[in-house]
């Protein structure tokens, strides 16, 4: 090992892994008989160090790819004119994205390629060494550091007047409120954000209407199996379409009256095996769409929440935990389905106001 | 053995006409110093080393998809319109002509259809951030598996995560921009998180989305946060970054002639800039060309943002994928419906575990992310700098305790994705759920004590070789009749390889001068146990030469 004295910050019995100094290795084990470092190994000369043939060749590569870059920005441009993209046709606009893409690759790409391969194969490759230093100051900058805080401390009587000091921390401490305050307006003008969520836009005789069009939907079409989008009469009137929606969205199914499990106070709320559920899921919100028509379930394909709508759209399986709500529904007298009322409790996710006793 | 030295060639007093040399170029770096002082930088940082190495590389594909992230972005910025404001659409695409849709999935659509270039850069856009969080995260877990964490560098791991952080909010905004049905969803679910939240989290829903959701504000917001905040923000902490990687010099593998007070690599100037800068435009290109080739988030088939349609199947960006996973994989019900629920009214107020538990998981996994290197430090105890970034099996309790982390990661991360394994292999949605919730928690403990005892035969191979050479293959009979292969000794560069790591032992519990042995103690001592009870030494030069003589 009679190279490594040439290894610059390479002296005595540093060549162990961590040098040997003051700092506390703490559980590390340090041994007096660990191998040494056999310090670096003869440098390597490449191929084009010792043949000027290849060393000509590789030059030449590499001019050729800085060519290759520069028609690839040409050629690029000319796609950009060449392959335009016409009103109305979607096979255009897939030509010039795909042609415009290929010329600046390769502009891109070419000249990445040729300066990695002229840094690997020509450039000088001789291993650089850099020594380190220890990361903290040195003693003398360290301790004008804490001096010079010192000088600061005795100049200001920052710790001397105590009271100058907290003041000023009681005065930093208060700033940031105001500016907290200032937000509030992004919030309701009036009433709380609670007082918003709990109702939708039902009310007692709004028709059932069918999503996306607005038709009202008469009892006698929902035949039996069927299953209809339903958004309140009016919905698409309305200012803030997505908003209500976001709430008023209904699924709408006809079961077997049979196959439904009816509680007694809400016996009145389904026509003739017809019943109406929320559609915004009570776990964070997502439309539950899919609806299973043999086994009478709804999926949500966001979190997989499984709701049985012929127990009252109860959880069966995923992480929602509240049954969906379940909007009372009837005909009125020209056979168009209607609303009840509204839903009898907030839609949608929980939130921390929503109350225990809806359903009580 | 040669080394280029790093003398600085200037002298004051040579004379004056060969400081006026140089022709253009001088003249211009002789314009810029004398009025910045710029050479000090120049000597400083022009012949700074860097070592070599491919897992060096995954921290710079990083640092270039952020760069292409920008340059594309501008781009963007010149034709999109973060207005929720409701148009009629009459563009390119025939199946939405006439549908009701923002302004912001509009101009998205015109980027996409009627502008030259418009599609490309696009995707590229969002190739980069897809590119720019995953070798965030694959660099996260290079510095993490081989300790280069470690003292001076905790502060530069936590900046580091910052990052990791801002590059998902900056995805997670950027996809929320084109108001489309999938991210509109995406923004539909945050909401209702938000809105679990105890006490204040109808307000912030309120605040964020300046009313009800998805009201006529949230893509203009988040287009301040993409666009100025975030990516100030990003830029900082890169900037404070690479600082520190400077101020600390990078680390190296152990190797010969590689020490803790040297580095040993390529100057700055010429070949690692020619390298590095090399490989931005390698990245850049390869991003290009999936920009070119491979779609991605048609919006044009996910349609506008309507809170009613949904369809089967959906997914959010990879990166998010495990916050989805953790909301999919928390029962509503612990033990099925019937059991126990998992929200409750306490006051006439409600309290939702089945988001609350999510967050807080989520939240603690990605603290103790932020806080591994300092439990380390505390655990071994161990003051002293380290530059030699180690072999993973070499830390075995640290790299188990990775593979935990990466298990728990991944089995959340395809919870996200349960429906299309199950309907993929053909498992019930159900089972799939039930499959990855216990896997969420037995994988991490498999993987701690599978990748531990991993680590240590991979040590004791080490020790083999070390000693007794590899195997070479050829079989000898020996004049006894005896067979045996021949081992060939490896050579001394190879072999420091090997045998160059620290190793730690268990603490040993001393009272303290008050002759107690405060809580504090035990607890490190037991960690400490986990963590170095089994271990595997590195071979001394005592060891060697007895092998030799054997």
């Amino acid at each position: 090992m009679a190279n490594d004295t040439n290894l610059p910050g390479h002296d005595g019995p540093s060549d162990s892994l961590v040098p040997v100094s003051t700092a506390d290795p703490g559980t590390a084990v340090e041994r007096s008989d660990a191998l040494r470092n056999p310090g670096l190994p003869p440098h390597r000369l490449r191929v084009t160090d010792t043949d000027p043939k290849k060393a000509k060749t590789a030059e030449r590569v590499i001019v050729a790819l800085f060519y290759v870059s520069l028609v690839g920005s040409i050629f690029a441009m000319a796609a950009y004119f060449a392959f335009p993209i016409k009103p109305n046709d979607l096979g255009s606009v897939r030509l010039n994205n795909v042609f415009v893409g290929i010329g600046l690759s390769f502009a891109l790409l070419a000249i990445g390629v040729a300066a990695i391969h002229w840094s690997k194969v020509l450039m000088d490759d001789h291993e650089g060494i850099d020594i380190r230093h220890p990361v903290k100051g040195d003693p003398k900058t360290q301790a004008r550091a804490v001096e010079i805080f010192r000088q600061a401390d005795r100049e200001s009587g920052f710790n001397r007047r105590v009271l100058i000091r907290n003041g000023m921390i009681a005065a930093f401490a208060a700033l940031p409120f105001p500016a907290i305050f200032l937000f509030r307006d992004l919030g309701p003008s009036a009433g709380t954000p609670a007082e918003a969520f709990s109702h939708t836009m039902w009310k007692a005789g709004t028709r059932l209407t069918k999503d996306p069009t607005g038709d009202p939907i008469r009892a006698s079409d929902v035949t039996i199996g069927s299953v209809f989008h339903v958004i309140p009469e009016g919905l698409n009137d309305t200012e803030d379409v997505l908003e209500e929606k976001g709430k008023a969205a209904v699924l709408l199914m006809r079961l077997e009256p049979g196959d439904l499990h009816v509680s007694p106070e809400k016996r009145t709320w389904n026509y003739d095996g017809i019943v109406a559920y929320s559609k915004i899921c009570t776990h964070v919100g997502c439309p539950v769409a899919l609806y299973e028509q043999e086994t009478h379930h709804l999926l949500c394909p966001c979190h997989q929440s499984q709701f049985d709508i012929t127990r009252e759209a109860a959880v069966i399986f995923g992480p929602a935990v509240r049954p969906l709500p379940q909007l009372p529904i009837t005909v009125d007298s020209e056979g168009y389905l209607v609303a009840r009322s509204d839903f009898h409790e907030p839609v949608g996710p929980s939130f921390w106001e929503r109350r225990g006793d809806y359903n009580v | 053995m040669t080394t280029t030295s790093d003398t600085y060639n200037f002298d004051p007093t040579a004379p004056a006409d060969s400081r006026r040399s140089g022709g253009i170029t001088g003249w211009a770096s002789r314009y810029v110093d004398e009025r910045t002082g710029i050479s000090y930088v120049v000597r400083e940082f022009g012949r700074k080393i860097f070592p070599d190495h491919w897992s060096f590389m995954l921290g710079e594909v990083a640092l270039y998809s952020f760069v292409v992230i920008l340059i594309t972005g501008t781009f963007l910025t010149f034709f999109f319109q973060a207005s929720m404001a409701e148009v009629t659409y009459d563009g390119s695409y025939g199946p939405l002509k006439g549908l009701e849709m923002s302004a912001a999935m509009q101009s998205t659509l015109h980027i996409s259809f009627e502008i030259r270039g418009g599609l490309l850069i696009r995707q590229v856009h969002h190739w980069a951030a897809l590119l720019f969080v995953a070798s965030t995260m694959l660099h996260m877990l290079r510095i993490f598996f081989t300790g280069a964490f470690r003292k001076p560098r905790e502060l530069n791991w936590v900046i580091g995560f910052v990052l990791w952080i801002l590059a998902m909010a900056e995805g997670f905004t950027g996809y929320s921009l084109p108001d489309d049905l999938l991210s509109g969803n995406g923004l539909r679910i945050i909401a209702g998180m938000v809105e679990g939240i105890p006490f204040i989290g109808s307000w912030i829903l309120w605040l964020l989305f300046g009313g009800e959701f998805p009201g006529t504000a949230i893509v203009g917001r988040l287009y301040t946060l993409h666009i100025l905040l975030l990516p100030a923000a990003v830029l900082a902490f890169i900037a404070l970054h690479l600082v520190f990687v400077v101020t600390h010099k990078h680390t190296q593998y152990a190797g010969p002639g590689r020490t803790n007070e040297n580095v040993i690599g390529v100057p700055v100037l010429p070949v690692f800039a020619a390298k590095a800068g090399g490989f931005f435009f390698v990245v850049f290109g390869l991003l290009m060309l999936m920009g070119a080739f491979f779609t991605i988030n048609p919006i044009w088939v996910y349609g506008p943002y309507d809170p009613s349609p949904v369809s089967a199947g959906t997914q959010p960006d990879w990166y998010i994928g495990f916050a989805d996973g953790a909301l999919r994989l928390m029962p509503g019900w612990l033990g099925g419906p019937g059991g126990v629920p998992m929200e409750f009214v306490l006051f006439n107020t409600t309290y939702s575990l089945n988001i609350l538990i999510p967050i807080v998981v989520l939240g603690l996994f990605i603290v103790a992310v932020m806080l591994y290197p300092f439990l380390e430090a505390w655990v071994t105890g161990d003051k002293r700098e380290h530059h030699i970034a180690d072999r993973p099996r070499n830390m075995p309790s640290r790299t188990a305790i990775g593979a935990a982390g990466v298990a728990f990661y991944t089995v959340l991360f395809f919870g996200a994705s349960s429906d299309l394994i199950a309907t993929h292999f053909k498992v019930s949605i159900e089972s799939m759920i039930t499959i990855l919730q216990f896997m969420l928690v037995l994988g991490p403990v498999l993987a701690f004590f599978v990748t531990k005892r991993i680590c240590l035969a991979l040590q004791k191979k080490d020790r083999q070789i070390v000693l007794h050479g590899t195997e070479s293959g050829r079989i000898v009979r020996l004049p006894g009749g005896e067979y045996i292969e021949v081992h060939e000794p490896v050579d001394e560069y190879e072999r420091w390889k090997l045998v160059a790591f620290n190793d730690y032992e268990p603490l040993m519990l001393r009272p303290n001068a008050a002759g107690r042995i405060p809580v504090t103690e035990r607890a490190r001592a037991a960690i400490s146990r986990l963590f170095f009870e089994d271990r595997i030494e590195p071979v001394t030069s005592t060891e060697l030469e007895v092998a030799r003589h054997h």
